[in-house]
């Protein structure tokens, strides 16, 4: 086990590398940079003097390969430099917007977990019945309409029946749990929705495909309560892929909610990252890029260690 | 009861108890919501009535929430170009001169504390300043900061970027002869020296704080305008407030100030119709006014006014069939601005006809002269006819190309559309390129396109400003003009007007220009230009909507109604 762990871990460099290299390379073949759109995006006349001074104080002129080189010395020392737009530490460029980012993967899991579970099992253990209709309606809706357009309705129906809209401006939670929520709660709704639909159709086949196994048989043979069977036996049994979705899915809240940010004006970290490509801001792009990397990889990790929670049948040697 | 129906029950039980729950939690939320709009209400109720008399006496207190589309790059208006750093930051500094609020085209001193006296030549401007201008850290204003402040601006050192350098083109020196006193030596007279002194983006600074590091106010703010800097939390809020010891002792009126930074333009709408935020000065669509003044039919006010804001049609004479004078002149005789101007008005933020200089402005051309340049004629169908023959006459019966473009709704891609669809009318084939900012500016730096849509913006209108791009591609139009030819002898029209000071030779000159530019060589010429709404909630006032959204945005007139 110990071994597998390590092992696990140190395969993340290599994929964290090859996300770095890839970032990078792709950055440098997209055409135009930071310095044309900087001064000459707002319609400005600059003159080019002053665009090749630029380029040349950013390091621009300077051949790929040194670029990279620079580059991944600090990064190896965690030092993900500053930002090309702001010249201020990309760190402190994530930190303002990790807080709201993760606050609402966290707020639209828990609004989805408590959605897709006990659905989910509702679903499959009343499968054909108008219930298990019911719950797919419900679940096919929220895969077919995008959250942002969840958002946007509610946001009208919000400013038509009460002339009110979310507070424009983000209140941590320990300084104002209303006005937090006040905030949050509407895209956390309108992402756990779509969010709540993917873990609930996993959940309905997981828990049908496990309840059909001899096992559950064999528990309601020796008369164990349904209650029980469904409870202890099968949704257990069937956590493994609905743990593995609900993982992704916050994996991808993190830096994925880019559209949804902008209507609900969330400087969360998707807006950051879509203003860094429109800015070819390759420091703030590529320390994004490799901090969702980073995100996943370590989630898919995390993930492979709670199985071995979830079923006792898994052993990693 | 079987195990299995004991089961099912307890299930049901169990999703009965979550429904329960959601009840609960929607239940919540609506109530949340409803003591929300309660609460704001109440606020509502507690405020006065607006009263939109004209000749009201302002009202000191409150802050003003506004709205910015975009984020400042650095803090330093001598380096920068956008708008995202002069909505949130300008009321925190002073200019020599400034645009007057009450009519926005005078100019006005600042810190100044006269109008400039002008030496017979017109080669030496004395500038006696204020002497009661502090700094917010409080440090005493002296010309020695006007002086680092220009030199800055002017005579960058090495390593800083001043991006309006070239405007000051005429100065040869400054000098500081005591500390109430600059003095500006220019090589040759420049008509429009004093515009330039009114700059919105000419900030003074502290020499002391440029002395310590040459780069501080990239990243510091210390003026002596009539808001003191609070916080900026970037991707967020900028908030100011009111300089106790600003030199105007009645100014400025509001408590403080917050912009908001909103990308989305449907989200900058719904924060104005939730009236969490008051305005958005640089504008909204003709479809965002009027969906505004439907949800706001009681407290909205509307200012409109042409904008100095332009896209020019831009061949490249450097490409086939394009270095034909015949051909650029086909295209632009193909369009009929005035119908497509009307059409697009409804649409986006398009709206008059105009040549190189604004339309209604003060260097622009009457209606009866600019129609008869090529292209302005209000006989759409004779034109056409005249486009056609000069493409047979050129080859070019069926000429194809591709139109370079940005990819911005509002308004490259309508513009592109309307012009796209003149161009068919006389059987020419184009495809809409349309590319992200950066791949698009590039394209246009390099050369790379057939005919593309550029865009200019100004503070001012000012010749010199707006025929920038129309130097020579080798010569003062390097990276400016994408046009790509060079022409001494526009060259020389271009510098006769800047240095002509008599106001009526002055407009001949540019006049002649475009007659040069837009009709005899075609090189580059305007789609109907853009034009300025913005509506706002009516509780603002003191702000006038000028002919840019670079200018009047200190807020030192403005004040809330309620």
């Amino acid at each position: 086990m110990q071994r597998y762990v390590v092992g696990r871990l140190l395969l993340m460099i290599p994929t964290l590398l090859g996300v770095a290299i890839l970032t990078f390379v792709v950055m440098r073949l997209v055409p135009g940079d930071i310095v044309e759109l900087r001064y000459a995006g707002s319609g400005g006349s600059v003159p080019p003097e002053v665009i090749q001074n630029e380029r040349h104080q950013l390091g621009l002129d300077r051949p790929i390969p040194a670029q990279f080189a620079d580059w991944m010395s600090d990064v190896v020392r965690l030092d993900f430099g500053k930002s090309l737009w702001t010249d201020h530490p990309v760190m402190d460029e994530v930190r303002i917007r990790l807080g709201l980012s993760l606050e609402l993967a966290v707020l639209a899991t828990l609004l989805a977990v408590a959605l897709a579970v006990p659905l989910g099992v509702l679903a499959a253990t009343h499968q054909d019945t108008w219930i298990d209709y019911a719950i797919r309606i419900f679940s096919i809706g929220g895969l077919a309409m995008p959250s942002f357009w969840i958002g946007i309705l509610m946001i009208l129906v919000l400013l038509t029946l009460f002339h009110w809209a979310p507070p424009l401006l983000f209140t941590a939670f320990w300084d104002d749990p209303v006005a937090n929520l006040a905030q949050l709660i509407w895209p956390a709704i309108a992402v756990g929705y779509r969010y709540a639909a993917v873990a609930m159709r996993m959940t309905r086949s997981s828990v049908l495909e496990v309840l059909g196994e001899d096992y559950i048989r064999t528990a309601r043979a020796k008369g164990v309560l349904e209650r029980r069977v469904v409870v202890r036996h099968a949704l257990r049994n069937s956590l493994l892929p609905v743990v593995t979705v609900i993982s992704l899915e916050f994996a991808f809240l993190i830096g994925g909610l880019v559209v949804t940010e902008q209507v609900f004006n969330l400087n969360g970290l998707g807006k950051l990252l879509v203003d860094a490509v429109a800015h070819r801001d390759y420091t703030l792009i590529q320390a994004l890029v490799l901090l969702m990397a980073a995100v996943f990889v370590f989630i898919n990790f995390t993930v492979d260690m709670l199985y071995v929670v979830f079923d006792p049948r898994v052993r990693y040697s | 009861m079987t195990a299995g129906q004991r089961g099912q029950t307890a299930v049901r039980t169990k999703v009965g108890r979550v429904e329960m729950r959601s009840r609960g939690v929607v239940f919540g939320l609506v109530l949340a919501v409803v003591l929300s709009a309660c609460t704001q209400q109440q606020q509502s109720a507690k405020t006065p009535a607006a009263s939109v008399a004209g000749g009201e006496q302002p009202k000191p207190g409150g802050t003003l929430t506004f709205v910015v589309n975009a984020e400042p790059p650095s803090f330093d208006a001598h380096r920068e170009t956008s708008f995202a750093l002069l909505h949130p930051a300008a009321p925190h500094y002073s200019t020599l001169y400034r645009f007057d609020p009450a009519d926005l085209t005078k100019i006005v001193p600042d810190v100044a504390a006269a109008m400039p006296e002008i030496s017979a030549d017109k080669q030496t401007w004395t500038i006696k300043l204020r002497t009661d201008v502090k700094f917010h850290d409080g440090a005493l204003m002296t010309s020695e900061d006007v002086l680092a402040t220009y030199n800055k601006i002017i005579f960058p050192p090495q390593g800083v970027v001043s991006s309006r350098q070239g405007a000051y083109a005429a100065v040869d020196g400054i000098q500081a002869p005591d500390k109430s006193t600059v003095v500006f030596k220019l090589k040759y007279p420049a008509a429009s020296f004093q515009a330039n002194l009114a700059s919105p983006w000419n900030w003074i600074y502290s020499a002391a704080k440029l002395k310590t590091d040459i780069k501080w106010y990239e990243k510091n703010v210390d003026g002596t305008g009539p808001f003191t800097f609070v916080s900026y939390t970037k991707g967020s809020v900028w908030e100011g407030k009111k300089n106790p010891d600003y030199f105007l002792k009645d100014r400025p009126y509001l408590d403080g100030y917050k912009a908001v930074f909103i990308a989305d333009s449907t989200a900058e709408v719904n924060a104005i119709k939730s009236k969490q935020a008051a305005i958005e000065f640089r504008g909204f669509t003709p479809q965002q006014r009027d969906d505004l003044s439907r949800s706001l039919p009681n407290d909205l006010a509307i200012q409109e006014a042409p904008w100095i804001c332009v896209n020019y049609i831009v061949p490249n004479a450097k490409r086939k069939p394009f270095d034909d004078p015949r051909v650029r002149r086909a295209l632009t005789l193909a369009i009929d601005r005035w119908t497509i101007g009307d059409a697009l008005s409804k649409i986006t933020i398009v709206k008059d006809v105009g040549g190189l200089m604004r339309p209604k402005g003060p260097f622009a051309q009457s209606d009866a002269d600019l129609v008869k340049i090529a292209g302005f004629s209000k006989d759409g169908k004779a034109s056409k006819d005249q486009a056609r023959s000069l493409l047979k006459a050129a080859g070019q019966e069926n000429l194809t190309f591709k139109l370079l473009n940005r990819n911005l709704s509002t308004p490259y891609e309508p513009i592109a559309v309307a012009l796209i669809n003149e161009w068919k009318a006389v059987g020419i084939n184009v495809t809409h390129d349309v590319k992200e900012t950066t791949p698009y500016l590039a394209d246009l730096a390099s050369g790379n396109f057939d005919v593309g849509l550029d865009f200019n913006c100004d503070f001012l209108d000012e010749p010199d400003l707006q025929l920038a791009k129309f130097y020579s591609a080798s010569k003062l139009g390097k990276g400016l003009n994408r046009a790509g030819y060079d022409d001494a002898k526009l060259d020389g029209m271009i510098d006769a007007q800047a240095r002509e000071t008599d106001p009526e030779k002055r407009k001949a000159a540019v006049w002649a220009i475009e007659r040069y530019a837009m009709d005899e060589m075609a090189y580059q010429y305007p789609a109907p230009w853009w034009f300025r709404i913005i509506p706002y909630l009516s509780k603002v006032r003191g702000w006038k909507v000028g002919s840019n959204h670079y200018t009047n945005q200190d807020l030192v007139s403005v004040w809330l109604a309620n």
